[in-house]
């Protein structure tokens, strides 16, 4: 069973796909059921790899290799280590929750959304999984057409501009990013005469530094504008405002975090000397911090509640990006948490969005004021996701960024100063929003008569507050399955970096042995 | 048989004659069936031309494979067999197949089927199957002009269609100009090397002097005769007139097959005579390339014919497929030959469904004529889409197959900034073949009658479709095909 068991939780939400295929379009509540079904075998199937994970364990685990494209040096194998397991455990739970979401929300074309929201699930998990570059790009690029037509099909009013804007932005990032990985394949033959594209052996690859800051960049672009980074964030307040909600949710979520995950996964390990470059790391390190600000303060003037959000998020990445640079225990394993943190935040924020949405048909934050006498529920756990956005200690925000500065302050102080600027902030514009859409009198005669969350809502933010105040206030097995490969990841780019931090207590130790 | 013909030239001429035989079969037999009706009987004797032509590939195959070698001659060097030749001809039978079975319904619908139009496919094939096989300078151009002279009259089948008149006239035209220059640069050719083949030209090219007015002379002109033929930029013009004007299933030929032998062609004196002068051609062909690349893909923004996006999209194709050749290793050889199998079956399906799109008053083939086409026929839509994301180069569709090859070529050769302007085009493709899927998929649907669609139209889209995604999900044994021993 473990053998199989990545492939199992990769193709099982493109089996529940096809088989919906099979549905009739007018069968709409089968159709609805099914994708359901589908959404929480998925969930449930990825369940075991978190039990059966063996957290001291170096390297990947339940690793498959089988040959794909043998001419080409091109395998299909799949791994996981502790920061792919929680991004893959992430990804299912939010792939669920966007399918729960989507009962009322979506009434045309439902067998589409549906199946476009399962195929992208199985392309997602694909990206966290895969350990050959060529897998992993067509991972990458698959996961494109399903948010296209989420956007294009079942979005907004400016659909098709967003839906073309956020394509056509990745994939320029993507294209370049397949020159770099050439490169490196070029690379590994001339050094081992061997063609692979596995990451696992590109990573003995070593190349001159000018052609390392080469390929750095190609990536660079690639993920930063995944991430997105400033000033590569444009196409993502479009692609949220004019996304329906699970859409939002997953983009948010998951999507964001295949380009952090892309810098811990490849940029780092595989280019170590570009990674430690001082200028480099210095200009990714300013462009994270002008996010979180920036991010922030574009955030405060949003009139519109999903705009806000959107906003938020580059602010939120900005942490972890700067989390990742930050090159430490500290600063990696709290940008992991962190990315894990704003999926379900953010998650919950985007999905409180869209309830009212589907109740009013507006997101304009003046239109609303008082909720909280009409929906005392939905206020709860808004201010539940508020705070926890904020980073409310025993909340899981909290414990992300906390680590995040840790390992910023120990980088390098300024960033961590400015970085701190971003946490006030954005506990500004939150209790703002806040402010302004629950608490005082319902001003607006249309929002009298508005439902309070029902079941099946409850059912959809359950699991999402439950992982948060876990994560607030248990993070240790977070950090223990993190552990490994952080180190790992350190040591690899900072060879020495722990022998260094160890040297006093080992002098400690000589002391004491020398007094007896 | 003679020493003027032997048994080897029969085995090697076999498959042509065959050609040409059903081809002149079908013009005759064509007043058998006075009703247009009947005439879909000739579809299948195409098929059964092409049958026995592919019987005689087949046996030219296994006796390669059988006795170990790796080329058999014919005919005193004037025309080859090899895994080259016989790669190409595969591919021509394959798309002459596909064209004639879905072309009958289209002829009804235009009111123009006539049994001409079947012997000219095969009479069309028939100048392909020298373009692949030969080896010698006049064996080429006359191949090259029956598969032309076929082309011209195909193109203006239309003959009540303004468009497909003026179509043909400026392909003619065009066409005869061209073949002026690839005749000049071949004289010269023969000039220095007092023969047509293209071993002793080879030959003759090495003994002189690498800047020789005359060898450049004649490999200009010869370039721009090729160059033409496989509608590179600057010499595209005609392509977007001829592939919108041209009935569809012609257009589809043209694109596809046409293209494909011009490139064989191409490869042919590139990778044979020319090769010791890369060193001067490669400059040319770098300009070249990304100038197709540059106008193809922002020309093409701007159309809203589907026929003249794909044409403008071909003349891209044609530019990445001079990447593989300006590359010159073994994988760019590999990756064009891989991107001209992926580009037959993705170009032949997009035309297709285009076929589909004809009906007794609409034309069909404006980007508007697709709008909602998702809620009306979904299984069109859906192919349509799989052809678009191959055509942009998305994977896991057979485009990026191609392009991987030819991206890795660039970069094994250290052709940087030729990569990167390759791949930032394919974000500029994404946009133009965007615009389609956005009208398939997005927009509402205005027309709700049902597209033109016959079993021959189905079984064509269902292959190239299979096709398309198989040799992108699982593309090993397509790129063993593509594995060409080159003999130089």
């Amino acid at each position: 069973m473990n053998e199989y068991l990545l492939s199992i939780v990769l193709f099982t939400p493109l089996l529940g796909m096809i088989l919906l295929l099979f549905i009739p379009a007018a069968q709409t509540n089968l159709i609805r059921i099914w994708a359901n079904v589908a959404g929480l075998a998925g969930f449930l199937v990825s369940l075991p790899l978190a039990f059966r994970f063996d957290k001291t364990a170096e390297g990947f685990q339940f690793v498959e290799r089988a040959e794909w494209i043998p001419a080409i040096g091109v395998n299909y194998m799949l791994g996981l280590d502790g920061i792919s397991l929680l991004l893959v455990l992430l990804t299912t739970l939010l792939g669920f929750v966007a399918i729960l979401s989507s009962w009322n929300a979506v009434t045309e074309r439902t067998k589409g959304y549906y199946a476009m929201l399962l195929l992208q699930q199985t392309g997602m998990i694909g990206v966290f999984l895969a350990l050959d570059f060529i897998l992993f790009f067509v991972f990458w690029e698959v996961v494109l057409v399903p948010m296209y037509f989420l956007i294009g099909v079942w979005g907004g009013p400016r659909k098709l501009y967003a839906a073309i804007k956020f394509f056509l932005y990745t994939m320029a990032g993507s294209v370049l990013m397949l020159l770099g990985i050439f490169t490196l394949y070029f690379q590994h033959f001339h050094q081992f005469g061997v063609y692979t594209f596995e990451i696992t052996r590109l990573i003995n690859v070593n190349m001159p530094l000018h052609l390392e800051q080469w390929v750095f960049w190609a990536f660079f672009i690639a993920f930063a504008i995944k991430v997105p980074m400033f000033p590569f964030h444009t196409w993502l307040p479009d692609a949220h405002v004019e996304a329906p909600t699970a859409g939002s949710v997953i983009l948010a979520g998951v999507l964001l975090k295949m380009g952090t995950y892309g810098f811990i996964r490849f940029s780092l390990p595989l280019l170590p000397k570009a990674s430690i470059e001082p200028w480099i790391i210095q200009t990714i390190a300013v462009l994270s911090i002008i996010a979180i600000i920036y991010g922030a303060l574009v955030s405060l003037v949003q009139p519109d509640w999903k705009k806000l959000v959107a906003y938020s998020s580059v602010s939120h990445l900005g942490f972890c990006t700067l989390g990742i640079f930050a090159l430490n225990p500290n600063g990696i394993a709290g940008s992991v948490i962190q990315q894990i943190n704003h999926g379900i935040s953010t998650g919950m924020l985007f999905l409180i969005v869209g309830i009212v949405y589907e109740r009013r048909h507006t997101r304009e934050i003046k239109e609303y004021g008082g909720l909280a006498h009409v929906m005392p529920m939905y206020a709860f756990v808004f201010a539940f996701a508020m705070l926890s956005s904020a980073g409310l200690p025993l909340l899981n925000g909290f414990i992300g960024e906390f680590t995040i500065l840790q390992g910023a302050f120990e980088a390098n102080r300024t960033w961590a100063a400015f970085a701190v600027t971003g946490i006030i902030f954005g506990a500004a514009y939150l209790l703002w929003l806040y402010q302004r859409t629950m608490l005082g009198q319902v001003n607006n005669g249309r929002n009298l008569g508005l439902k309070d969350l029902s079941l099946r809502e409850w059912a959809v933010f359950l699991p999402l507050m439950a992982w948060a105040v876990w994560i607030g206030v248990y993070p240790k097995p977070y950090f223990e399955v993190l552990e490994k490969p952080v180190n790992q990841l350190v040591e690899r780019v900072r060879p020495g970096y722990f022998e260094e931090r160890a040297a006093p207590v080992v002098a400690i130790e000589r002391g004491k042995a020398g007094l007896k | 048989m003679s020493q003027f013909y032997t048994s080897t030239d029969h085995f090697v001429l076999l498959p042509a004659i065959m050609l040409a035989i059903f081809g002149c079969a079908v013009l005759l037999l064509d007043f058998l069936f006075p009703e247009p009706k009947q005439r879909k009987v000739l579809a299948l004797l195409v098929l059964a031309g092409l049958f026995f032509s592919g019987i005689g590939l087949w046996r030219q195959y296994s006796f390669l494979t059988s006795q170990g070698i790796s080329e058999i001659t014919a005919f005193r060097g004037t025309l080859t067999v090899d895994s080259f030749a016989l790669f190409f001809n595969g591919i021509f039978i394959a798309v002459a197949a596909l064209v004639a079975i879905v072309s009958y319904r289209y002829l009804e619908l235009e009111g123009e089927h006539r049994g001409e139009y079947y012997g000219l496919i095969l009479l069309a094939q028939t100048g392909m199957y020298f373009l692949a096989t030969g080896t010698d300078l006049v064996t080429l151009f006359v191949g090259l002009e029956t598969m032309a002279l076929s082309f011209y009259i195909l193109v203006g089948f239309l003959r009540g269609d303004k468009r497909s008149n003026e179509a043909a006239i400026k392909y003619l035209l065009l066409g005869a100009f061209s073949s002026g220059f690839l005749i000049y640069g071949f004289s010269l050719l023969y000039g220095i090397s007092g023969s047509t083949k293209l071993r002793d030209i080879g030959a003759a090219i090495v003994s002189r002097d690498l800047w020789d007015p005359l060898v450049f002379m004649g490999l200009t002109a010869t370039t721009v005769g090729l160059l033409f033929k496989i509608s590179a930029v600057p010499f595209h013009m005609w392509a977007p007139d001829a592939y919108e004007g041209a009935p569809t299933t012609v257009t589809a030929y043209l694109a596809v097959g046409s293209k494909a032998a011009s490139l064989a062609f191409l490869m042919r004196m590139f990778l044979g005579p020319f090769w010791n002068m890369k060193e001067i051609w490669e400059p040319m062909l770098i300009v070249i390339a990304v100038a197709s690349m540059t106008l193809g893909n922002l020309a093409a923004i701007t159309q809203n014919n589907v026929k003249r996006l794909l044409a403008y999209s071909s003349v891209s194709h044609a530019g990445y497929m001079l990447l593989g050749l300006i590359a010159g290793n073994e994988t760019g050889i590999k990756g064009m030959m891989v991107y001209i199998l992926v580009y037959t079956f993705m170009t032949l399906g997009a035309f297709l469904v285009v076929v589909g799109l004809r009906r007794m008053d609409v034309i069909g083939d404006d980007v508007d004529d697709l709008s909602g086409l998702m809620y009306k026929s979904p299984g069109y839509a859906v192919l349509m889409l799989i052809f678009m994301l191959s055509l942009a180069g998305i994977p896991p569709t057979a485009g990026f197959i191609g392009k991987y090859f030819i991206f890795l070529s660039l970069i094994q050769t250290g052709h940087y900034v030729l990569a990167v302007i390759a791949t930032l085009y394919v974000a500029v493709a994404i946009y133009y073949y965007f615009r389609i899927v956005r009208s398939m998929f997005i927009a509402d649907l205005v027309d709700k009658a049902p597209l033109a669609s016959s079993v021959g139209l189905r079984v064509g889209l269902y292959i190239t479709g299979a096709l398309t995604l198989a040799i992108g999900v699982y593309p090993e044994p397509f790129l063993r095909m593509a594995q060409v021993s080159f003999g130089r």
